[in-house]
């Protein structure tokens, strides 16, 4: 932390700096490193949820232009120039409404539910690398971590239908909660095709290992990157993000006029903070789909350097598939979710695994 | 980490080649049979038993008479597991011929899964006979036991067989538990899993002995339930009488082959060092066996109940044979001992065999076989029929000159040469008591009104079968020493 | 103390904490809650332990998909929670009987002289070191055997499972859609010459 303080902070400022240190080592002793640590965790931490958020709020924004235009409308227009302030407008109303518990629900639970909905989406940004070196927490299975954390985030349907004490609610939990669980395994299958041919559960290995290969030497980044020799494991799961994240086409839960989502019983703050999760989670999905598939921050062609804009570039543009995909698929049919994930996602994972194990150890392996 | 600095040797996989060829078809019947569209499941039936023959084949192409190791140390092959196994791919083979009639009169049993999940219960047995690991005991013994859960329960419309799966399902896990934490202990006591390697480092080594008693006992309480012995013998009674006749006799059958191998393995290779403690506890076990189920058979108005306990006396008696190996630390009469127990569990099973698949060609449709009264004037129905099944029950008495009697017989033998006198006493004296309840078959057979006058049919190929099988009865109880010199030979070879 | 050690302690004390719970709670549901909490707790002491894959394993299994499951079966079973605590104070003696035999054999498995857990300590590695290789590479060349037949085991579980479920194609009244689209008009439609009548 002192490190990076020294470089970053204008000169007059330095000798504050040390008195500081020596203050707090006269203050708290051998403990001081520690304190320091957590402190500038903390702030870290801080550096990448409040964006974050920002992100969310200006996504849901970008949704309903996007969608707008593609509708031929204007979209958000009247709060602000453009209507940008109307995030945070939206923000305001949701806050200022009541939070209603129905009568008989189970209080605690009703009300953690969102938050375990939220948290995991949050979470896993502790080991999203923005760059070679920029991460948070750089651990050797950050993929798995980010597999275990975003598995948690159906705690917080099924607790939201359990708790509310309505059987429409708690039908559209168990409807959700298969969704995710069954998406979750062919997510899971696609990924082992990664970790196959990355030879890694790092995600920063992962990226790198995009980088190199008889494309990336001609200076075609971007045909060396995992989506192209594994094409059907990058459909399978950007889908299966689409779907764990709830969105259309697989959007059951908002189809109000012929089922019911888990949310119904919810209103105010506490809804608001199952839309957080779900926007949450869909600039998580983009991340990973960008990082796993997307080469991350490598740039697309060999002449143009690697940073961190590429990942945010490439993240963009899939929220903008996602948008688009809302703008035009119709929803599926609940059965026809379940079905495209067993009968269709998960056989085609497997056998595609096998074909890239074969691929790997026939002479014409390019992962080497 | 490449593959290049790996030090890893490919295992010897010849020597396992007929678990290999049994899941290998295991896999393609259950992707045959989605498109099998025939009711009675011929070409699976048919394939099952292709696969049982090619892997007795793979068995007998492989088996060397040497004890060699391969997966790292894991697996074991020698002449004991060898002649096992052949044993469980014949039993399981008639089993299924016994048993197709049964099945294809019930629309909830013939399915391939009922096929299917006896071929992998199959190589469940075949991962215990051939197991040199605690690990792979384990797995083996859930392989065949989740098998088995699934098959009692396959007639899942009926609230006996449900109930009978349930109380399987909960002791068996139990029972695992049980063994699970016992091999933990070992693994404290000696630092290792592998059974070769335990019972060096019991020879040798510097070993908690308070530990190891410890691991014994519930090693032995897993075992003890496996075989279905006093006083872990609960689920016996109602499994058998609850779970459908072709399942009960596949339960009664082929298992106490692999439950034997496992107890020689874990105990007699791994454990001969703590043989004074284990002996005492099968001591007990075999004589509460013994007793309880001898008695607890004489009330029985079911045949399937009876014989349950029946069988409960039986792998009682068996275990006399472990019971006295080693005397005083002197191991001399162990291989006698030991290769008695292995005739007497060998020839039960045919035994086994035999009577419950009598019963399932009596069942028909809408009607079980199951009470002793529906056996009554048998052998005015069919005389052969009846015939056959006096030789079983006589078999199961201990009857002279039916190959039960030498079973019997040597394992008393046994006994005695070990100096347990008393011991032999007993278990003639419960015999005698277990006597009284085959000859009552035998007379409701013979001497009572016939309730029904159905004619008993069956297949020419099945008769042939139950004849055979009723006539090996009796004449290995005539030649028995063929087999006797075979069950301590290989012995001889594999301790 | 060391920061590593008041974490240990916090999530040990977490962990013992919902455990408590697990076994004191009413409800079924919270009770199946503190148990999710405290196999997250556990897998933080792995990772304290540089266990990693064995902790995000447990959560990954245990949190994210058996416990789902189980809560899913707590939650649709219609439980008397009355009833169901009716013997907890009648089954506490012997409970705690069988407990505190299972704590002395504990001890003396770990103060045992092969265990030599208490004398040693966590090999140290360096960070780049991935216990998730060496667990791979022991499970895939050592313990091959067991571990393909532990795929069997699931294998059998899965075929039990739909043996004991699957009761045939269900009489629904679901149209095929590849069916409808091949559809031609003259499979729905019949024209029929009707002659025309004349007017009266």
């Amino acid at each position: 932390m002192v490190d990076t303080l020294q470089l970053i902070l204008p000169g007059f400022l330095l000798p504050y700096l040390d008195r500081f240190m020596q203050f707090g080592q006269e203050l708290f002793g051998g403990a001081w490193q520690d304190i320091l640590t957590v402190v500038w965790t903390v702030i870290k931490v801080m550096l990448i949820i409040a964006p974050l958020l920002l992100g969310v709020a200006y996504t849901t924004f970008a949704e309903r232009k996007v969608i707008g235009w593609m509708q031929v409308r204007i979209g958000p227009n009247r709060v602000g120039p453009w209507g940008l302030i109307q995030p945070l407008a939206d923000g305001l109303k949701l806050l200022l409404k009541e939070v209603t518990i129905p009568s008989g629900a189970d209080k605690f639970v009703f009300l953690i539910a969102p938050v375990f909905a939220f948290t995991p989406a949050v979470l896993a940004w502790a080991v999203i690398p923005f760059s070679d070196f920029l991460v948070l927490a750089n651990v050797n299975a950050s993929l798995l971590f980010i597999m275990a954390v975003t598995s948690i985030s159906v705690y917080g349907i099924i607790l939201a239908g359990w708790s509310s004490n309505s059987k429409y609610a708690f039908l559209g939990s168990m409807r959700s909660a298969a969704q995710m669980i069954s998406y979750e395994v062919a997510m899971g299958l696609s990924l082992v095709v990664v970790l196959m041919i990355s030879n890694s559960l790092n995600v920063v290995d992962i990226v790198q290992a995009q980088g190199q290969g008889r494309f990336a030497d001609m200076g075609l980044n971007f045909l060396s990157w995992n989506w192209l020799p594994l094409l059907p494991m990058f459909v399978v799961y950007l889908v299966s993000i689409f779907a764990e994240c709830g969105r259309a086409p697989f959007d059951l839960p908002e189809g109000e006029s012929e089922i019911v989502g888990y949310h119904v019983e919810y209103a105010g703050m506490s809804f608001a903070v199952f839309q957080l999760a779900e926007y949450s989670a869909m600039i998580l999905g983009t991340a990973l789909i960008s990082l796993l598939f997307l080469g991350g921050w490598s740039s697309p062609f060999g002449f143009l350097p690697d940073s961190a804009f590429w990942l945010f570039f490439k993240m963009f543009a899939l929220l903008v598939v996602f948008f688009w995909a809302r703008a035009t698929f119709p929803r599926y049919r609940y059965d026809q979710v379940m079905r495209l994930g067993w009968k269709v996602f998960i056989p085609v994972c497997l056998v595609w695994l096998l074909i890239v194990g074969c691929w790997m150890m026939s002479p014409w392996n390019i992962w080497k | 980490m490449t593959l290049a600095d790996m030090q890893f040797v490919v295992p010897d996989l010849r020597l396992a080649s007929a678990e290999i060829v049994v899941l290998a078809m295991a896999c393609l019947v259950l992707i045959v049979d989605v498109f099998v569209q025939d009711k009675k499941r011929t070409l699976t039936f048919a394939l099952i038993q292709v696969s049982l023959l090619g892997a007795a084949v793979a068995t007998l192409l492989t088996s060397s008479g040497q004890i060699l190791y391969t997966f790292n140390n894991m697996y074991v092959g020698d002449l004991m597991g060898d002649l096992l196994k052949l044993c469980v791919y014949v039993t399981v083979s008639v089993v299924l011929f016994y048993s197709r009639g049964y099945v294809n009169d019930r629309p909830q049993l013939a399915r391939g899964e009922f096929y299917v999940l006896t071929l992998f219960a199959t190589l469940g047995m075949m991962v215990m006979i051939s197991a040199n690991h605690f690990l792979t005991v384990y797995i083996g013994i859930e392989l065949l036991s989740l098998s088995l859960y699934a098959m009692v329960a396959l007639n899942r419309d009926s609230v006996t067989s449900t109930e009978a799966a349930m109380k399987y399902f909960v002791l068996g896990a139990l029972a695992s538990g049980l063994l699970l934490y016992g091999m933990s202990m070992i693994y404290g006591a000696t630092g290792t899993l592998e059974i070769t390697a335990v019972a060096e480092q019991a020879f040798n080594g510097q070993i908690n002995r308070t530990i190891l008693a410890f691991g014994l006992v519930f090693l032995v309480s897993g075992v003890a339930f496996k075989l279905g012995v006093v006083p872990f013998h609960m689920w016996i009674p109602d499994v058998y009488q609850g779970a459908p006749t072709a399942v009960t006799l596949f339960i009664a059958s082929a298992p106490k082959l692999a439950a034997f191998a496992i107890m020689v393995r874990m105990l007699v290779n791994g454990l001969l060092i703590a043989s004074a403690d284990w002996q005492i506890m099968f001591l007990i076990l075999s004589v509460l066996s013994m007793a309880l189920g001898n008695f607890a058979a004489i009330s029985q108005s079911n045949i399937k109940r009876m014989l349950a306990y029946s069988a409960i006396s039986h792998m009682g008696f068996m275990l006399l044979g472990m019971v006295t190996g080693v005397v005083g630390g002197d191991a001399r009469f162990a291989l006698n001992a030991y290769s008695s127990s292995m005739f007497y569990v060998i020839t039960y099973v045919l035994t086994s065999a035999g009577a419950f698949g009598m019963l399932t060609l009596l069942a028909r449709t809408g009607f079980e076989s199951e009470e002793i009264k529906d056996l009554a004037g048998l052998n005015k129905r069919n005389p052969w029929y009846a015939a056959l099944l006096m030789m079983m029950m006589f078999s199961m008495a201990g009857i002279p000159f039916f190959v039960g009697f030498f079973a019997k017989f040597s394992v008393l033998q046994a006994v005695v040469a070990a100096g347990y006198l008393w011991l032999a006493i007993a278990a003639v004296f419960f015999s005698l008591v277990g006597a009284f309840y085959y000859l009552r078959v035998v007379k409701v057979m013979y001497f009572d009104q016939p309730v029904e006058e159905a004619r008993v049919v069956a297949p020419l190929g099945v008769k042939v079968l139950i004849s055979a099988n009723g006539l090996l009865v009796a004449l290995l109880g005539v030649f028995p020493n063929g087999l006797m010199w075979l069950c301590a030979y290989t012995l001889s070879q594999s301790l | 103390m060391e920061f590593k050690t008041f974490v240990f302690y916090f999530i040990s004390a977490v962990l013992v904490f919902a455990s408590l719970r697990v076994v004191t709670l009413k409800n079924p549901v919270h009770a199946a809650l503190h148990l999710i909490l405290a196999f997250f707790s556990a897998s933080g002491v792995w990772i304290l332990l540089q266990a990693e894959f064995l902790a995000i394993a447990l959560v990954l299994v245990y949190v994210g998909a058996v416990m789902v499951l189980f809560l899913f079966v707590v939650m649709l079973l219609d439980i008397n929670v009355d009833r169901l605590r009716e013997g907890f104070w009648k089954y506490l003696p012997l409970a705690s009987i069988v407990s505190l035999l299972m704590v002395a054999e504990m001890a003396l498995v770990l103060g045992g002289t092969y265990s030599g857990l208490l004398e040693s300590d966590i090999p140290q590695q360096d960070s780049q070191y991935s216990n998730s290789k060496a667990l791979g590479r022991l499970l895939f060349t050592e313990y091959v055997y067991p571990f393909e037949l532990a795929s069997v085991i699931l294998l059998v579980g899965v075929v039990a499972a739909v043996a004991l479920t699957l009761r045939g194609k269900t009489k629904s009244k679901s149209v095929s859609p590849s069916e409808q689209v091949f559809v031609k008009a003259k499979d729905r439609v019949r024209v029929l010459k009707i002659p025309a009548e004349a007017r009266e």
